[in-house]
């Protein structure tokens, strides 16, 4: 089975992130930038099925030069190669420009399967697998907390708000995945020393066929205005419990008209 | 007026919160128009429910295949709506399924999307909160209709009664949008309680809570209150509570009206899924932890003793 996996850097979601002033963009220079969480479960999740199944495991990625890094990172996992999309023109780019530029490069690619995130953690878009989707023709099983696979056919359990769905569809397919799926492995010594002898393609908008006035600035679908940051939430009252603490808590939310 | 349409999310027969949001915020833009999407059968008994938000037509797409398959389906019928009606905007909620219904409509009318969006003016200049609650953003569509995604519990929703029409909708479908086969649904007993993400309070816990029995305690509070009951994700991860009520990043975004947060110490990750709800309630026994930075009103205490105390409290006063 062709496996690719779908892998955004991201800004740390542990720190503080901002836009840029100046165009209103993720700021990346000043952020630690790593592999969106998401991803690293949906990597586990083809390197488990390329050891039931075999086949080949290959990493995707739209994103500036320092998203090589991330790369690296997800190669030393396990995969066997990566393809890196990068060119300039992609400054400024939405989520329904990534999708093309994305769609493009998976068709290069013709896997049977796209293993993706369930969102990534700095739009929280949920967007792009169903966007993918759309643009190949793919089935696509999203949401997963499990995935099976027999043959062609897929079989996905789907969280949903009340519980879960069960899925199915047959390649070739997209399947996003939630941290509920597994639990993702750490690169080895030795995955991190053969991940630098990766073979890692990168591919500008020309050697896919993208015109580059689709995607950036130029072929954005919507556009930041202006950004603010959140008036930080300012401490209140705090009392220490001495034997009256859960009383004092209620005084509170009568006051408040909870109670 | 041109017609707003909104996508109707319901459960069991009843019209889900977010989509009154929607309702209300689609009159002070236009004309509401409500979209039900299902199997047949589901549009009839939500109509009046609409009909009190102010819907003044109710279009039903309705089809077993729509309800057999998974999200491409609606995305398509829906997709057919706007070309025939040309409204002045789309409004569809920000769950999972509301996003992805609005990722493929994107693609197939290459129009620009916006998810979680708070806010939506006139002039189609939408708010949306990002980075964990920190950061405001103000954003257009620019090719397109605004077509956005509106985050539940972003605004009250308030009645003004219209009775609307009934249309059905006729949904030619493709192959590709019958790829996806749903074939079982399954609902996790969640009980009585509000949805976590329509709750107007919610109390949490954490890994403070200590075990799986002891959140009867956070149970127990959140019932007297009506509320929902959510988890920190080192609470799902011990196995102290089932995962679909984690809030945070990787889980639920609330926005209640009250959120209470026991033994939670308020990680950057917990706070992404709750800093906007409107007041905050902290029980936690370090003075330092960080979730008494944005709490109004903060308790360092043990929880054992603090929250029964509570529950006691709340039921000597009714
Ligand atoms: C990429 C990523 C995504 C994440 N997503 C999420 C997410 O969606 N949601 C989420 O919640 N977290 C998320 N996290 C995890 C987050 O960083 C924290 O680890 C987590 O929120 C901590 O949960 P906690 O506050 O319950 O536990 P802890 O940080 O261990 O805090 C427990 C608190 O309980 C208090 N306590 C202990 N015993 C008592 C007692 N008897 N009485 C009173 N107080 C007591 C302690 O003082 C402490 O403050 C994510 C992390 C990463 C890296
Ligand atoms: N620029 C990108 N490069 C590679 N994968 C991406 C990119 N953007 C999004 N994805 C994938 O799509 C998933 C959902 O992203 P989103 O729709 O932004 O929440 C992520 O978890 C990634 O797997």
């Amino acid at each position: 089975m062709k496996i690719v996996v779908l892998v955004k850097q991201v800004p740390d979601s542990g720190a503080e992130r901002n836009l840029r002033a100046d165009d209103n963009t993720v700021d990346r220079a000043s952020a630690n930038n790593v592999i969106n969480e998401m991803d690293e479960y949906a990597i586990e999740e083809a390197l488990r099925l390329q050891e039931a199944h075999g086949g080949e495991v290959t990493v995707l990625t739209m994103g500036p030069e320092r998203a090589a890094e991330s790369i690296r990172k997800a190669l030393s996992m396990g995969p066997d190669g990566a393809v890196h999309v990068i060119d300039d023109a992609l400054a400024g780019t939405d989520a329904l420009g990534t999708s093309k530029v994305l769609a493009a490069a998976i068709s290069e690619l013709a896997p049977d399967l796209v293993i993706s995130g369930a969102e990534s953690t700095d739009a929280r878009g949920q967007v792009m697998p169903h966007m993918l989707a759309e643009r190949l023709g793919f089935a696509a099983l999203t949401g997963a907390r499990k995935l099976t696979v027999e043959g062609s056919q897929l079989t996905v359990e789907r969280q949903t708000e009340e519980g879960y769905e069960v899925v199915t569809a047959a390649t070739p397919a997209i399947v996003s995945v939630w941290d509920t799926i597994n639990e993702p492995r750490y690169p080895s010594f030795k995955g991190i020393m053969a991940a630098k002898k990766k073979p890692v393609a990168t591919k500008s908008l020309a050697d896919l066929g993208v015109a580059a006035d689709q995607v950036g600035w130029a072929g954005a679908a919507t556009t930041v205005l202006s950004h603010s940051k959140r008036p930080a939430r300012s401490a209140g009252q705090k009392v220490a419990d001495s034997g009256e603490g859960g009383v004092a808590l209620v005084d509170y939310l009568s006051s408040e008209k909870f109670v | 007026m041109a017609e707003v349409l909104v996508v109707v999310e319901s459960s069991g027969g009843t019209v889900k919160k977010v989509t009154l949001e929607m309702l209300t915020l689609a009159r002070s833009l236009g004309e509401p128009a409500a979209v039900v999407l299902g199997a047949p059968g589901t549009a009839a008994p939500l109509v009046d429910k609409l009909g009190e938000y102010g819907a003044v037509k109710v279009y039903a797409a309705e089809s077993t295949e729509i309800d057999e398959h998974l999200v491409a389906p609606k995305a398509t019928a829906l997709a057919q709506l706007v070309k025939a009606v040309s409204p002045a905007a789309v409004l569809i909620g920000s769950t999972q399924e509301g996003k992805e219904i609005a990722g493929r409509l994107a693609v197939k009318l290459d129009n620009g999307v916006l998810t979680d969006v708070v806010e939506l003016a006139a002039d189609g200049t939408a708010t949306q909160v990002a980075f964990a609650g920190s950061t405001i953003v103000k954003s257009k569509v620019t090719k397109g209709l605004p077509l956005v995604t509106v985050r539940p519990n972003s605004l009250t929703p308030s009645p003004a009664a219209a009775s609307p029409s009934m249309e059905p909708v006729e949904v030619a479908l493709a192959d590709t949008d019958k790829l996806a086969v749903v074939t079982k649904r399954v609902a996790e007993a969640k009980g009585a309680r509000p949805e976590l993400t329509e709750a107007s309070i919610v109390v949490s816990g954490g890994r403070g809570v200590a075990s799986a029995e002891n959140f009867k305690i956070i149970e127990e509070l959140a019932d007297l209150l009506g509320a929902a009951v959510g988890a920190s994700r080192a609470a799902t991860d011990s196995g102290f509570y089932p995962h679909a009520f984690q809030v945070g990043q990787t889980g639920k975004t609330v926005s209640p009206q009250l959120y209470i947060a026991v033994g939670i110490s308020g990680a950057i990750q917990h706070r992404a899924g709750m800093q906007t709800s409107k007041t905050i309630v902290a029980v936690n026994k370090d003075t330092e932890a960080p979730i008494f930075e944005l709490a109004d009103f903060g308790v360092v205490g043990d929880l054992n003793q603090v929250v029964p105390q509570a529950s006691e409290e709340i039921r000597k006063r009714r």
